[in-house]
């Protein structure tokens, strides 16, 4: 079932927590609200839940607006960051509860508890209290119970926030296999990009209240919309220097920049993604940065080196491969030549 | 190595040695006190002095209203820990520092109050008792004033719990379907009901050791308003020290096995959380 959210806007007192958010979430996708703490990403998805009410705006599901409707009344199973199972509760009874709550007999909810206890892989648990099971076992746990009634859309409130790294990896992917079963519209919310990319197939990026840019991942990463966008999705060397005349210019390094044709120039900012840097021993002809090598850190697939620009003293990253490493013998000291593959340009008031 | 203390609190023995001597001094000997007065009665006098028809009214008076008042304060004592938990209003701190009123304030006080509010002529009494509720003098204002002195136990119990309970659980009840009164029945009442229990057990407690406010509401007319340490004090003006204290002895024994049930319930009602 799909969700639709047309011009919603939500304020705490004075502070502004979504304004004019509109957004389309196809029936069946798996969507995740992705932006930094503040970024109206909960409060989004509480009012679509139902747990919120909007100041202005609609929300849709499938062309029926629910707006005015009560979360109980919304066909809605909502996980929460903190699990928030019912304590005096056994698992099956936790499971069980929106079908008791609905009035489905006994036997029947039964029937249902058993294929979710299954589903999620905790068969035999059924009989325990929430308070003897691990995080993670009560996050899936959460997920069955909100799953249980066949709920119309599935909600996730920072779903792994409170599990340990090793625990969260492992639901990812589990929760990306299980949507792939079940089909349900899913929103999730989350802060971490890594999580947003690995799980989701559509991602909405939010900053103060509004929506920067929707796509998939691979959009979203490959062709930020804005500033804002490429900053956040982690990782990345900001250089600041200007447009004129179809170029962008940081001190020794000119790029092409045809969308500003203009003869004036303007103060922009230059984005390079670490593994978009080449190093070389020597300057190249199409220009570039001298720096020098502070740290090499050679853990992992790939190679991470500070450096620092000879004449600015800005630090930068880079990300080479450890093959690209022993060939060029970097160490501490080095002085580099540093250009770029690729980069993206952004002029304040003028983005593309 | 025997000598390594291997807990990883310091201070258990001191600790210990103090709670021993402390509850022994404060609670253990005069109870002992009382049951080696008692025992210098002959088994046939003991139960000639606990067992006589009026003492087992009064047994029934005590536990009765007592049961009747704890009862009534954990209804009364949970709204009212509710409404001071759950909303905002002009005053509320006001109503907040009220509800310990009853502790600090002589119960004496308290009874002699309550029955000068409902005798005939009383504030309240002059239009309850044309209707037939008789405040002062009966059983009704026994349970009256114990509901007065109980009160703040259950409140106080409560109110932490409810103040503590996560809003999370409640949103996630309705957005499985529950209504708000399926919502209060399933997920709130069942978390309140060890603090319940606990405040019960307070002020039932509390009650069977009421003596001040309800020497001056009840008329103590034997079988019918005289409460146990009501008779307990008759009978030590009639200088009868041993049947007193007799009476004293099954008060404690009745109280005694009643709050270890209360505190078994109480126990069993957390078995969830481990």
């Amino acid at each position: 079932m799909s969700i639709r959210i047309q011009g919603v806007s939500k304020n705490f007192g004075s502070f502004q927590a979504l304004a004019d958010v509109s957004l389309d979430v196809p029936s069946g996708s798996l969507l995740a609200l992705l932006g930094p703490s503040g970024s109206g990403k909960t409060t989004l998805l509480r009012i679509i839940a139902g747990l919120e009410v909007a100041d202005r705006g609609t929300v849709l599901h499938h062309d029926e607006n629910i707006t005015e409707y009560e979360a109980r009344d919304r066909k809605v199973g909502f996980v929460f960051q903190h699990y928030a199972l019912f304590r005096h509760m056994t698992i099956a009874e936790n499971i069980g509860y929106g079908l008791r709550v609905r009035g489905v007999p006994k036997q029947e909810r039964q029937v249902r508890v058993d294929e979710l206890l299954k589903l999620i892989r905790l068969d035999g648990l059924g009989s325990r209290y929430p308070a003897q099971l691990s995080g993670g076992q009560r996050q899936r746990v959460a997920l069955a119970r909100a799953l249980a009634a066949r709920p119309n859309v599935l909600l996730l409130d920072e779903p792994f926030g409170a599990l340990d790294a090793k625990v969260r990896t492992e639901l990812r992917q589990w929760l990306r296999k299980l949507h792939e079963e079940i089909q349900v519209t899913s929103v999730f919310v989350t802060h971490d990009q890594e999580e947003a990319f690995e799980v989701a197939d559509h991602v909405v990026i939010m900053n103060e209240g509004r929506i920067e840019q929707v796509g998939t991942p691979a959009e979203v990463f490959e062709r930020p919309a804005n500033a804002f966008v490429m900053d956040f999705l982690g990782n990345v060397n900001v250089f600041h220097g200007r447009v004129e005349r179809g170029r962008a210019v940081v001190s020794g390094l000119t790029v092409a920049y045809p969308d500003y044709p203009h003869p004036e120039a303007r103060d922009a900012a230059v984005y390079v993604r670490p593994h978009e840097l080449e190093v070389e021993r020597s300057p190249t002809e199409a220009g570039s940065l001298a720096a020098k090598v502070l740290h090499v850190n050679p853990t992992g697939s790939r190679t991470k080196v500070e450096l620092r620009a000879l004449d600015s003293n800005q630090l930068i990253n880079v990300e080479l491969t450890p093959e690209r490493l022993t060939e060029l013998g970097l160490k501490s000291g080095d002085t580099v030549h540093v250009a770029p593959r690729r980069v993206r340009v952004f002029v304040p008031d003028y983005e593309i | 190595m025997a000598s390594v203390n291997r807990r990883v609190l310091p201070g258990f023995s001191l600790t210990l040695g103090y709670t021993v001597f402390y509850l022994g001094l404060l609670v253990l000997l005069p109870i002992t006190a009382v049951f080696v007065k008692a025992s210098s009665l002959s088994l046939h006098d003991f139960l000639g002095a606990v067992w006589t028809e009026r003492a087992r009214a009064a047994y029934l008076l005590t536990f009765g209203t007592s049961f009747l008042a704890a009862l009534t304060n954990v209804v009364l004592g949970a709204l009212l820990a509710w409404v001071l938990t759950r909303y905002t209003f002009p005053g509320k701190r006001i109503l907040d520092a009220l509800v310990d009123l009853p502790l600090a304030l002589p119960t004496a006080v308290g009874g002699l109050v309550y029955a000068s509010l409902y005798v005939e002529n009383g504030w309240l009494g002059r239009h309850l008792v044309p209707l037939g509720i008789r405040g002062a003098y009966t059983r009704l204002g026994i349970v009256l004033v114990l509901v007065f002195v109980g009160l703040p136990f259950v409140v106080r119990t409560v109110q932490p719990v409810l103040e503590d309970l996560d809003p999370e659980t409640e949103e996630a009840s309705s957005s499985l379907g529950a209504t708000r009164w399926q919502t209060f029945a399933f997920v709130i009442l069942p978390t309140l009901v060890p603090a319940l229990i606990t405040g019960f057990a307070l002020a039932f407690a509390r009650s069977i050791g009421e003596y001040g406010s309800v020497v001056f509401i009840s008329g103590n007319m034997p079988f019918k308003t005289e409460i146990a340490p009501i008779l307990i004090v008759a009978r030590l003006e009639e200088f009868a020290y041993g049947e007193a204290t007799a009476i004293a002895v099954v008060l404690l024994v009745i109280s005694f096995s009643m709050l270890l049930v209360v505190n078994l319930l109480e126990s069993w009602s957390r078995r969830h959380d481990r």
